[in-house]
């Protein structure tokens, strides 16, 4: 169900300031989403000032810094700071995208970072990403087919063949995609969203993968597939440059398609 | 019957360090998002002019049965689009057919598997644009030097 408003207790209200440290020159103010578990309270915004002289290029680098020196409490995933693992995806003025990729210059003003947009809060920047994990469980990504490999090696692929996956495989699941869509957002709980339709496309378009007819069966719904209404959020965000829109345009024609 | 609930209800309950339940916050969404970008500005705008071209309908409909209904009713609704509320009307339900029209033909297009690259959703976006405003001012000189 569609709700254009927070519900009320989600409702993010004003938290403290952590001024920039005194002859600081560059100072940058990060506005951050904090909620804990055990305060019982609403979400609320911190503010940290932080002295860009003294901080590395990017956003991740602030928070690390952040959380180093000015508040242990501050909690947000990391881990590879060089946009692999996709553990920091996060909302940064107004996209997702990976922390370790987005250069503090980029953002013109404040930096304001919140959690991926409509998810569950664990605490602050930690969004519970089970659901989403499950909905990638039931595409079943992972290769599927009757024949046997060779006995003497690997199953092979023309260059053509594995051109095609290409543009799918660079996916981190990191999940700025999905949770940039509009219609996840309101149907997320049937709608597979955009990340998890770029793993199914990703086995439908490869070689050795048997099992298309089943696959696109179990896409063949109202919802699963079809409330992709090409908002094209989740392309204009990825943080690797890849394009689930095309990818679901690419089911939505085989569907076609194989209609006759 | 059980009611139909959202399934990420489930996850909206977490746990307290001490193991006590809490139900967690949602993250916000349209309040955070930047929605004037591109891609979703035109989707929503897409529908809006779809729900108000529907109802730009009722008015058509209104004229042709005023046109049935005979002389009195027909001068009653000639003179309502001829006032400067019906022209403004008019003017706009003009605009917000040919967006709806430029925005679903795009929609065609990426339908045939064309057109997902980001320059190329800014470009054809930007036609539907321009289109739009020049059709619209196009449909209304022609409309306007037949009728005077």
């Amino acid at each position: 169900m569609a709700t254009f408003t927070l519900p009320k207790n989600s409702t993010v209200g004003e938290g403290r300031t952590y001024p920039a440290p005194a002859g600081a020159k560059n100072v940058k103010a990060f506005k951050i989403y904090r909620w804990d578990p055990d305060g019982g309270a609403n979400p609320r915004t911190d503010t940290y000032e932080i002295d860009l002289d003294q901080c590395g290029p990017m956003v991740l680098d602030a928070l690390i810094k952040i959380k180093n020196e000015v508040d242990t409490t501050l909690t947000f995933r990391r881990s590879c700071r060089e946009g692999i693992c996709g553990s920091c995806a996060m909302n940064i003025d107004g996209l997702n995208t990976l922390a370790c990729l987005k250069p503090i210059e980029e953002v013109t003003g404040d930096v304001r970072i919140s959690p991926l947009p409509h998810m569950p809060v664990v605490k602050d920047l930690v969004p519970d990403l089970n659901q989403i994990y499950a909905q990638l469980r039931s595409v079943e990504p992972w290769l599927k087919s009757d024949t046997p490999p060779p006995p003497d090696g690997e199953r092979l692929q023309s260059k053509e063949e594995r051109a095609k996956l290409d543009g799918l495989w660079e996916c981190i699941l990191c999940f700025c995609c999905s949770t940039a869509c509009p219609s996840y957002w309101w149907n997320g709980d049937r709608y597979l969203g955009p990340a998890v339709l770029l793993q199914a496309y990703r086995w439908i378009a490869d070689s050795r993968d048997e099992a298309t007819g089943e696959r696109l069966d179990a896409l063949e719904d109202p919802f699963k597939l079809y409330r992709c209404h090409t908002i094209m959020n989740c392309t204009r965000t990825c943080p690797k440059g890849l394009n689930p829109a095309q990818a679901i345009g690419e089911i939505k024609k085989l569907m076609v398609e194989r209609q006759g | 019957m059980s009611k139909i609930t959202d399934a990420r209800e489930a996850l909206m309950v977490g746990r307290r360090s001490d193991g006590s339940l809490v139900r967690r916050p949602l993250s916000p969404h349209l309040q955070v998002y930047d929605m004037l970008q591109m891609s979703s500005a035109l989707s929503i705008t897409h529908r809006i002019t779809g729900a108000l071209w529907s109802i730009g309908m009722v008015f058509l409909v209104w004229w042709l049965v005023a046109a049935a209904a005979g002389e009195s009713a027909y001068n009653g609704a000639m003179w309502f689009f001829g006032s400067f509320i019906g022209v403004l009307g008019l003017m706009g339900l003009t605009a917000v057919a040919w967006y709806h029209t430029l925005a679903g033909i795009r929609h065609l297009y990426w339908d045939s598997g064309r057109g997902f690259e980001i320059p190329t959703m800014y470009l054809t976006g930007r036609a539907v644009l321009i289109g739009t405003a020049a059709l619209t001012a196009l449909t209304w000189l022609i409309m306007l030097i037949t009728w005077i």
